[in-house]
This record gives C-alpha cells, sequence and structure tokens, in this order.
C-alpha cells in the first residue's frame, strides 16, 4: 500500500477505534497519520511476516497516546487482522489506549508515560551501531513530551555517543493536552535547542509525504550526529472541525460528529 | 560488598562481551579495573539515571546484559518510572545495582538515607529484590544477576557480616538459615546481619539460644518454604535498615498471617523521627534499636519460657 493510501486507513481506522472506544486522543492519532503512513508505507524497513525479523528497522512512538494510529498502522499493513482494530479499548483487549507491545506483533516497545521512548531508543541504536549493523532505529515523539527532562538527557547521550543510526521525528502540531505549546511552556528556538545539543535538524511539513520520505531516507544523514526531523503538523489533520482544537485532544468522536469526521475522510465534504 | 560485587562481575564480563556496566557517574576509583580492561563494556551515561535504565533497557532490548550502578536512592527512585514502564513490563535484562543501602551513607543526611528502597522496589511484580548480608554473598550476586532473566534490585551495604561459605555454594534465591528457628528468631536482611549474629552469641552465653535467618532476597519464589523455616517458633523478630513498613518485616508479616501459623512478629526497622538524623550506620542503628546490645535486650524481655 502506498503511503498516501496508509495515511487515509491510519484516519478512518483511528476515528473508528475511537469511536467504538469512546476513547481520547484522536487527534494525536491523526497528527502522525502522514508521518505513520510514511514509515510503514515503505520507510521503515520491516517485514509484517516476521515482526522479530533481526535486520528490522526500530520503530517506537514515544506518544504513547497515539497508539491508535500505530496499530492501524500495523494492521492495514498486515502485521495482524484488521478485525482485530475493533478491540480498542474494550474490555480484555491488548490494544490499550497507549501503545503496548503485550499480544501485538510489530509493536517494538511500549509507553504512555511520556519522555521514555528517546532513552530507549537510543539504547537499541547503540547496541545495533556496536554490531556494526545497519538497522536504523525512529522514535516519534510529540513536541509536549519534550518538557520532559528526560529527552534532553538522552539527547546529550546521543550525540556525546555519535549514534547516527538514530532519528527522532517529532510531531509539532503546537498543541499540548490544556492548551498551546507556546501558551504553556515555549520550546522555541525550538531547532537551536536540538543544534545546540550536537543533532543534526530537519524540518518538514509533518503531512507532505515526499518531504517526509526525502527526510526519513537512509541518506538523510550522512554525518556522526543524530538526525531529529521536525515535521509541522496540525492537530486533528483531515477533520476540519478537529484541526487545531484543543477540545480533541480529549473529546471522542459520536454520533453526528462521528459521522460527519468520516464523510470528511471519504472525500465527500 | 562493594568490591567482591564489582569482582564477580568483572569475571562474568570478561567472559561475554554482551555485559556491559552503566554507572550514571558515580564510583570514583571503585570501577577503574573495570573500566582499564573492558572499555567497550562500560558507559558512564552522565548524571542522568532516567536516562541511564532507559538507555539499559533499550541495549538490553538488543541482548545485552546491562548492570547498571549508582547509589543510594538515585537507580531506584530518580528512576522509578523507567524501571517500571521500560526494564520491567518488558522483561529487559537490566540489573539495578545500589551501594549504599540503608544508612550506609549515614553521614550524608536524608537524601543519602536509602530506607524505603525496599518496599518501593518490592512493589513492582517483575522486580527481583536481593540483598546480600555478606561479601561474598555480593560476589555471589554478580552471577546471579547475569543468570536470572529480566529485572532485578541488588541492594549493597557498607557493612556485612562474616561468610561461612564461599560464593559458588550460594544461592540467592534462597533465605538463610544460619541458626534454626527456636522460640525466637530473628530475620534480618542486609549488613545488619551482624548485629544479630553479635545479639545470637551473645544471648547463646547467657544460656538463650535464638534462630537466625538471613534473608537474602524480598521476593521469594515459595512461601511454603519459608514457613517452614519458622516453625516452632513463638516469636519473629525482623530487623531492616529500612521503614518499618513494606520492607522484610512487611513481608514476613504477609507470609506468617496468610498462614495456619500463630506466631507474633515484632517489626524493627527505622523509626519515622528518625529519618532525617545523621550519624555514622553505627549510630543510626542504635538510635533505631537495631543494635546488638538492642536486640539482646528486646529478646530477653520478650521470652516467654524462662
Amino acid at each position: 500500500m502506498n503511503s498516501i493510501d496508509l495515511a487515509a486507513k491510519i484516519r478512518l481506522d483511528a476515528v473508528i477505534m475511537t469511536n467504538r472506544g469512546n476513547s481520547s486522543h484522536v487527534a494525536s492519532a491523526l497528527s502522525i497519520a502522514d508521518i505513520l503512513g510514511v514509515l510503514y508505507g515503505g520507510g521503515l524497513k520491516v517485514d509484517p511476516q516476521n515482526p522479530n525479523w533481526p535486520e528490522r528497522d526500530r520503530f517506537i512512538l514515544s506518544k504513547g497516546h497515539a497508539g491508535a494510529g500505530v496499530y492501524a498502522a500495523l494492521a492495514e499493513t498486515g502485521f495482524f487482522s484488521t478485525e482485530k482494530l475493533l478491540t480498542h479499548y474494550q474490555n480484555g483487549s491488548t490494544l490499550s489506549g497507549h501503545v503496548s507491545h503485550k499480544g501485538n506483533p510489530g509493536v517494538e516497545f511500549s509507553t504512555g508515560s511520556l519522555g521514555h521512548g528517546l532513552s530507549v531508543a537510543t539504547g537499541m541504536a547503540l547496541a545495533i551501531q556496536r554490531r556494526r549493523e545497519n538497522s536504523r532505529v525512529f522514535c516519534l515523539m510529540s513536541d509536549g513530551e519534550c518538557d520532559e527532562g528526560s529527552i534532553w538527557e538522552a539527547a546529550m547521550f546521543a550525540s556525546h555517543h555519535k549514534i547516527n543510526n538514530l532519528v527522532a521525528i517529532i510531531d509539532y502540531n503546537k498543541i499540548q493536552s490544556l492548551d498551546t505549546i507556546a501558551a504553556t511552556l515555549t520550546l522555541e528556538p525550538f531547532e537551536d535547542k536540538w543544534k545546540s545539543f550536537g543533532w543534526n535538524v530537519t524540518q518538514v511539513d509533518g503531512h507532505n509525504h515526499e518531504e517526509l520520505e526525502k527526510a526519513l531516507s537512509k541518506q538523510s544523514n550522512k554525518t556522526s550526529k543524530p538526525l531529529v526531523v521536525m515535521a509541522h503538523t496540525t492537530k486533528g489533520k483531515g477533520i476540519s472541525f478537529m484541526e487545531n482544537s484543543v477540545l480533541w485532544h480529549y473529546r471522542s468522536p459520536q454520533n453526528e460528529e462521528f459521522e460527519k469526521a468520516i464523510s470528511e475522510l471519504s472525500g465527500d465534504k | 560488598m562493594r568490591d567482591e560485587f564489582i569482582s564477580g562481575l568483572l569475571e562474568i564480563a570478561r567472559r561475554d562481551r554482551n555485559v556491559l556496566l552503566l554507572t550514571a557517574d558515580l564510583g570514583f576509583g571503585v570501577l577503574d579495573e573495570y573500566r582499564r580492561e573492558l572499555p567497550d563494556q562500560f558507559i558512564n551515561v552522565g548524571i542522568a539515571e532516567q536516562n541511564m535504565i532507559g538507555i539499559a533497557t533499550g541495549l538490553a532490548m538488543e541482548g545485552n546484559i546491562v548492570y547498571c550502578y549508582s547509589i543510594g536512592n538515585f537507580p531506584t527512585l530518580r528512576c522509578l518510572e523507567q524501571i517500571r514502564n521500560d526494564a520491567a513490563y518488558h522483561q529487559a535484562n537490566v540489573k539495578i545495582v545500589s551501594i549504599g543501602g540503608g544508612f550506609s551513607y549515614g553521614q550524608l543526611g536524608m537524601s543519602h538515607h536509602a530506607t524505603e528502597d525496599l518496599a518501593i522496589m518490592r512493589a513492582l511484580p517483575e522486580v527481583k529484590v536481593v540483598v546480600p548480608g555478606t561479601r561474598n554473598e555480593a560476589k555471589a550476586a554478580a552471577n546471579y544477576l547475569y543468570q536470572t532473566p529480566g529485572v532485578q534490585y541488588l541492594r549493597l551495604d557498607k557493612s556485612y557480616a562474616t561468610d561461612q561459605v564461599e560464593p559458588h555454594e550460594i544461592d540467592l534465591s534462597e533465605w538463610n538459615v544460619l541458626r534454626k528457628a527456636q522460640e525466637v528468631t530473628i530475620i534480618s536482611t542486609g549488613g545488619v546481619l551482624e548485629e544479630v549474629i553479635e545479639a545470637a552469641d551473645m544471648l547463646s552465653q547467657r544460656g538463650v539460644e535464638v534462630g537466625m535467618i538471613s534473608a537474602r532476597n524480598l521476593t521469594p519464589h515459595d512461601f511454603k518454604s519459608i514457613l517452614e523455616m519458622f516453625a516452632g517458633s513463638k516469636l519473629l523478630i525482623s530487623v531492616e535498615e529500612h521503614v518499618r513498613s513494606g520492607g522484610l518485616g512487611g513481608l514476613v508479616a504477609e507470609i506468617v498471617s496468610e498462614s495456619e501459623l500463630k506466631i507474633r512478629l515484632i517489626r524493627l526497622g527505622v523509626l519515622p523521627r528518625n529519618i532525617s538524623t545523621v550519624g555514622s550506620q553505627k549510630y543510626l542503628r542504635n538510635l533505631n534499636g537495631l543494635t546488638a546490645q538492642k536486640l539482646v535486650e528486646l529478646v530477653l524481655s520478650n521470652r516467654i519460657t524462662h
């Protein structure tokens, strides 16, 4: 499946899953749908038939609350059945709101508390580098997550140890849980922060697949530094009334809102 | 204990290059030999414990066995969530080692008193808690952690009791019965065992025999064998450099209260009013009633048969 079609499927799945689960974070999943589409639509070296393939690229969703998006990407690319997506949030399900590896092939790492993923991704990347293997490690973080000090501990470590098989992606939608980033705890000058921590920085439109593909390709980093891709995104992307709205961090699409969301995603706006 | 553990670890790491030692910038002088000999298996991550556990988890998920070294509460409480969500939930081979259990760093003040760590780490279902009472047990712990899959917390201590056996004869998954149960049986965890042995000897000189058990782990796999160790006792006294709830005393209470045994339990530990008192390990033990002399008095005043 090409990345555009996959991203569209991820959006549709995420809306259906959060509707059926009466669950939060639909806007967070929509924000990263294109990034996930590009990664699982060919950007990542993975094999759905062999999720533990040693030569695979590793992907960690550090913003675990957008787990619905990753579950959708995995199901749509054959790691498990798409029917399983309907168990999201249901009693006894393995598809928890925050992404979990237990019982879910293809999920590299479980998260849910912010600020954990980058350290683990860095440790994995270091181990792969020590073995002189070629796999890369991708870690998708939220912007608000960068409030956590542990992110910057990992950022220092990764550049100090020249871990250049590590790619951090920031879903820079500029909205966090209660308010905008700017009103909560400003991250700007964000690029300068990463540069001063010793990282290469690429800024892209996080909904433009060509830009994402280029930024995430192996050719994009030929230096000894780790790479951070700052993906400028729109929270709630794809559904007009969810876009750039703090409300939809937590609100679940129900009834008319659900129907309107589905019809917008289906292209009959 | 620290030196014995490090020498044990060095022996293992020489044989297995997947063994890595991470430190959060502590171990001045102590880790020199290891660093010199195995520089590729050593990383000082800097003063960043949360990152240390995350990095260790990532390394472990890629096939390494990673020891994380620090002191006091730094490798446990400071990064508790990384231990819970990252290392333990993923059953990664992450071995957390703290030197300075209890009042080992008594003079350094409250920040360095590791007096709640056992309760907190014991609450994590996937984490095994290992607490040597002697130097050979500390050495054996290096190998026990290596052989045991998943996450363990190893609490080392400045003080220690005299060794009776060689490291290879020690099985840290079992509690050690030093003297079999009597009317009064004392159970301790960690280096404070030295006080218990001294107390038992003093009592013996007065014609009073007490049982003596060293709880070398606080996550026993089987309560039944522990209850058998208690059989015949009327009074158990638990002794630990740790608050009275949640640690050894808490564990013994859990074990006994779910059994048919009718045994009284006195839990000795750190009294809340003394949490921030400064002093040597010996001074702080005395303040909290954890010395041999205090134990002798307690046993004599609580015996039923005379």
